[in-house]
């Protein structure tokens, strides 16, 4: 069952001081509403995962790994490799966030990022494919939430994205006779083939701005946000409202401009950040 | 999902592949207390997806320290029952359902007053009987029936519908095969008079023009869902005062 979460308590002095800044034009932190904090990506982070990257948005920290092994395909695709995706929110990261299973905010962030990274093809699946119907590999893309200070999807689909295009695929071999594969991981060379960068931009509604990359306290007075994920070639491959307001069409219309135009800059960061810029 | 079938034509002679126009709904029926105990219900259609919607409430939370002081919980289970799809679906809740029991309370959430009833749960579950795509926003409208059916004070209804993109093409309230095999899935509910949107997602890629269209479209084809609840209520309603 999904609950109604419990509202954080923000004074009333401080959810006005909190607007009385925002109707600046400005976040408390004094950028502008319509600017990211300082990224910061480290991809190569963990030398066991097949690839890797550590991204920090303000204080906001997410942990990217990649992990290739060797599977079956789906029977309805199986020329093609495999994506799967999970997200943790680990309670280091968080005195909010309980050990235990994902919940429905965590299950929702890594359906989100699947979603935005299956539909537009971003990784090309059917070179993925090691004996053909039987033989594919496996994307296990894990992210782990450790610090949170708000925007973790945004942050979230900047590590993925970084590790998936930083992920090298380890040598193997098959046997002829067994159909058995091999895998050296201590050699890896081919790199995971990528097709198109996307990044997620999320708008939230807090009073009546549109407002991009709150922290945490801005964020838990958002009443609605909207996760809308673009492509480098200017599409729309993925949307989520969320939260327990709305938005009305006008809203909607702002929030995809503010997207086409974020999104691009994020894909710059995660390129320049790897050494593609 | 049948192995190694080839994806069909969508579109031939500019019909859909159950014979509609691109803007056409599939038949819808609605139908408002279905149930003898829930304090409300419908059961809604949208051509083959048929969709139970049951609410229970204002009622006591248990456990207690659920409980909000200044509002009422909203509570909100979608599920698939067993033999809604074409293959049997294990009865323990997947990620997929977690996800959209998540979102559709999200749709319902900004409709229900919920700061009238402090200390107690209103409870809202949507049972998939048939799944032939759309079943969230069909799910959508059914709750919103059924919370107006108990009599839960609403800012106004909810409808939802979803929009594909199918051969290139906008269609709206698209089907399972639609939705398999087509390039994009949009379900969106909104609550029409106020003109507020409360559900949208997004699967598949879409230009910015193409979102555009595909919005108004739906939101075209929600008005009509709207109508529709109205006439439901106003049936039930009627003809019981009549009696």
């Amino acid at each position: 069952m999904s609950v109604t979460p419990e509202q954080p308590v923000i004074p009333k002095i401080r959810l006005n001081a909190i607007l009385n800044v925002m109707s600046k034009g400005v976040h408390t932190d004094k950028r502008p509403l319509h600017s990211y904090r300082q990224i910061e990506i480290k991809t190569g982070v963990v030398p066991n995962a097949e690839g890797s990257a550590l991204v920090k948005l303000g204080n906001t920290q997410v942990i990217a790994g990649v992990k290739l092994e060797v599977g079956q395909p789906y029977p309805d695709t199986p020329n093609e490799g495999v994506l799967i995706v999970n997200t943790e929110f680990v309670p280091a990261a968080s005195p909010t966030f309980e050990p235990g299973p994902p919940d429905e905010n965590a299950i929702e962030l890594a359906r989100v990022i699947d979603r935005s990274l299956r539909e537009p093809r971003v990784i090309d699946l059917s070179k993925l494919v090691i004996i053909p119907g039987k033989k594919v590999w496996l994307v296990w893309l894990d992210i782990y939430v450790l610090d949170h200070d708000g925007n973790l999807l945004d942050a979230s689909m900047l590590a993925a994205m970084a590790a998936l295009a930083t992920t090298k695929i380890p040598k193997y071999e098959v046997n002829p006779g067994t159909g058995e594969v091999v895998i050296d991981r201590t050699t890896r060379t081919t790199p995971l083939p990528i097709s198109k960068f996307v990044a997620t931009v999320t708008v939230n509604k807090i009073g009546n701005y549109l407002v991009i990359d709150p922290n945490q306290e801005e964020e838990s007075i958002a009443t609605a946000r909207l996760a809308i994920s673009v492509s480098e070639d200017g599409t729309i491959v993925g949307m989520q409202k969320m939260g327990m307001g709305y938005f009305t069409e006008d809203e909607i219309v702002k929030a995809i401009e503010l997207a086409l135009q974020k999104g691009p800059e994020l894909i710059n960061t995660i390129k320049a950040s790897i050494g593609m810029g | 999902m049948v192995v190694g079938k080839e994806k069909p034509k969508l579109i031939v002679n500019g019909k859909r592949v159950d014979g509609r126009a691109p803007e056409e709904l599939r038949p819808v029926r609605m139908e408002v207390g279905v149930l003898k105990n829930a304090d409300g219900s419908a059961l809604v259609e949208y051509g083959n997806t048929k969709v139970l919607a049951a609410v229970y409430g204002p009622r006591e939370v248990m456990p207690k320290h659920v409980a909000l002081p200044d509002r009422a919980v909203i509570r909100c289970r979608y599920r698939m029952l067993s033999f809604s799809a074409e293959e049997r679906k294990s009865p323990a809740p997947s990620r997929r359902e977690i996800e959209l029991s998540k979102v559709i309370r999200e749709a319902l959430e900004p409709a229900i007053m919920s700061e009238l009833f402090p200390r107690t749960a209103i409870d809202i579950f949507i049972e998939v009987l048939n799944a032939d795509g759309g079943t969230r926003t069909a799910g959508v409208t059914a709750a919103s029936l059924a919370l107006a059916d108990a009599g839960i004070p609403l800012r106004d209804l909810v409808a939802g519908v979803a929009v594909g993109k199918v051969d290139g093409v906008l269609v709206l309230d698209i089907n399972q095969i639609e939705d398999m095999y087509g390039e994009a899935d949009m379900p969106v509910a909104a609550m029409p008079s106020l003109g507020r949107i409360t559900l949208l997602q997004l699967n598949g890629v879409l230009t910015p023009d193409e979102f555009r269209q595909a919005l108004a479209l739906a939101l075209y084809g929600i008005r009509k869902l709207y109508d529709l609840q109205k006439e439901a209520l106003r049936r039930k309603y009627i003809s019981t005062a009549e009696e």
